[in-house]
């Protein structure tokens, strides 16, 4: 039986530059959302077709999320968000087909991503509001020997966002197909297993399929919840110390 | 593309013809009801900026990251400070303790209980 944490493996696909399978997945996702929506937007007719429907729904789901957050001119960072959205939306449903390699299960990815959240938060926060955003440290209405650790605690508090942002989506991809395989696994051994324990296979089989019910739901909803925080920290950089 | 190309064709053919004008006039009033309803459903609900409106299992794995990642961010935070300034152990144990702090901040924001981030709400 095959170990769980296999799948995970990364292996050079070509050695020379460094282009593994990861590499190859993170493309085929970028390949898929580009051909994707190009082909559902294609004939941009008044009446939406079926894809072009689907197009507009997700346009509108994160438009609306991105609004709500950060009010009206958050509307700047639109492709960013919804890159961020798209990008992880379909690496992670790309990963639930069998065999495929699932980018956001590696912690380096999700981080990368958190970091460009996060820095485009910091950028853009001093650009615009200069020395100003570091109010977002400062609390007022706290007694003057308590500022100090305040603006520490608050200091650590910023500093954990990127990694509770990539932590999250990383650790539910990771665990989920672990999970999955595990209970896979079972099924395979109590085969093997013979006599009584036979009679049992179908049970984990069971579990593996409530598991990939559960998985589809995973994928999307962590997709939904980067998405969400990541609007609430470019909030941040558009209203410091509102 | 198509589409609209040949629409503006058909326009320009039959220009001034009844069934065109219609179709304009239809499509007009039609964007204004829904730039109406839109900004009806605008006022009617202003929404609090939320910190999670996923379901409880989205919001059980939030809550969890967030603490971990304070803890995490405050070890972080001291080990360069102990390696900068070379005063281990010190740096660790107190920005590991501040760390706590922060995971617990982050967690009672991420539940909604100090109240979105912003101290100076009161002002």
């Amino acid at each position: 039986m095959a170990s769980p944490i296999e799948q995970f493996q990364i292996k050079p696909i070509i050695p020379v530059i460094n282009f593994t399978n990861s590499s190859l997945f993170m493309i085929g996702a970028a390949a898929v959302i580009v051909g994707g929506l190009l082909l559902a937007t294609r004939k941009r007719a008044v009446v939406p077709g079926r894809a072009q429907s689907v197009a507009e729904v997700l346009h509108d789901f994160v438009a609306n999320t991105l609004v709500d957050a950060t009010g009206k001119e958050g509307m700047k960072f639109f492709p960013l968000v919804f890159s961020l959205f798209m990008f992880v939306l379909t690496a992670n449903l790309l990963g639930m087909i069998p065999g495929f390699f699932t980018v956001t299960s590696h912690i380096i990815v999700t981080f990368a991503l958190a970091m460009l959240v996060i820095g485009t938060v910091v950028v853009y926060g001093f650009m615009k509001h200069g020395t100003h955003f570091l109010g977002l440290f400062v609390p007022s209405g706290v007694p003057a020997w308590l500022l100090p650790f305040i603006v520490v605690i608050e200091l650590i508090s910023f500093l954990s966002r990127p990694i509770s942002l990539s932590l999250r989506l990383f650790a539910n991809m990771l665990a989920g197909h672990i999970a999955l395989k595990v209970f896979a696994g079972f099924v395979v051994s109590l085969l093997a297993a013979g006599g009584a324990l036979t009679i049992l296979a179908p049970l984990p089989l069971l579990m593996a399929v409530a598991l990939m019910a559960l998985e589809f739901l995973v994928a999307a909803l962590q997709a939904y919840v980067f998405t969400v925080l990541t609007c609430i920290y470019l909030n941040d950089a558009l209203h410091p110390g509102h | 593309m198509a589409d609209p190309n040949e629409r503006n064709g058909d326009n320009e053919r039959k220009s001034g013809s009844a069934d065109d004008a219609d179709l304009s006039a239809r499509l007009q009033s039609l964007d204004a009801r829904i730039s109406q309803a839109s900004a009806q459903r605008a006022e009617a609900e202003p929404r609090p900026r939320p910190t999670s409106n996923s379901s409880a299992l989205g919001q059980a794995f939030r809550l969890s990251a967030e603490f971990v990642a304070g803890v995490a961010a405050g070890g972080i935070l001291g080990w360069i400070v102990d390696r900068l300034f070379g005063t281990s152990p010190w740096g660790l144990i107190v920005c590991l303790i501040l760390g706590f702090c922060a995971g617990m901040l982050n967690l009672m924001r991420a539940a909604g209980m100090v109240k979105a981030a912003r101290y100076d709400d009161k002002r």
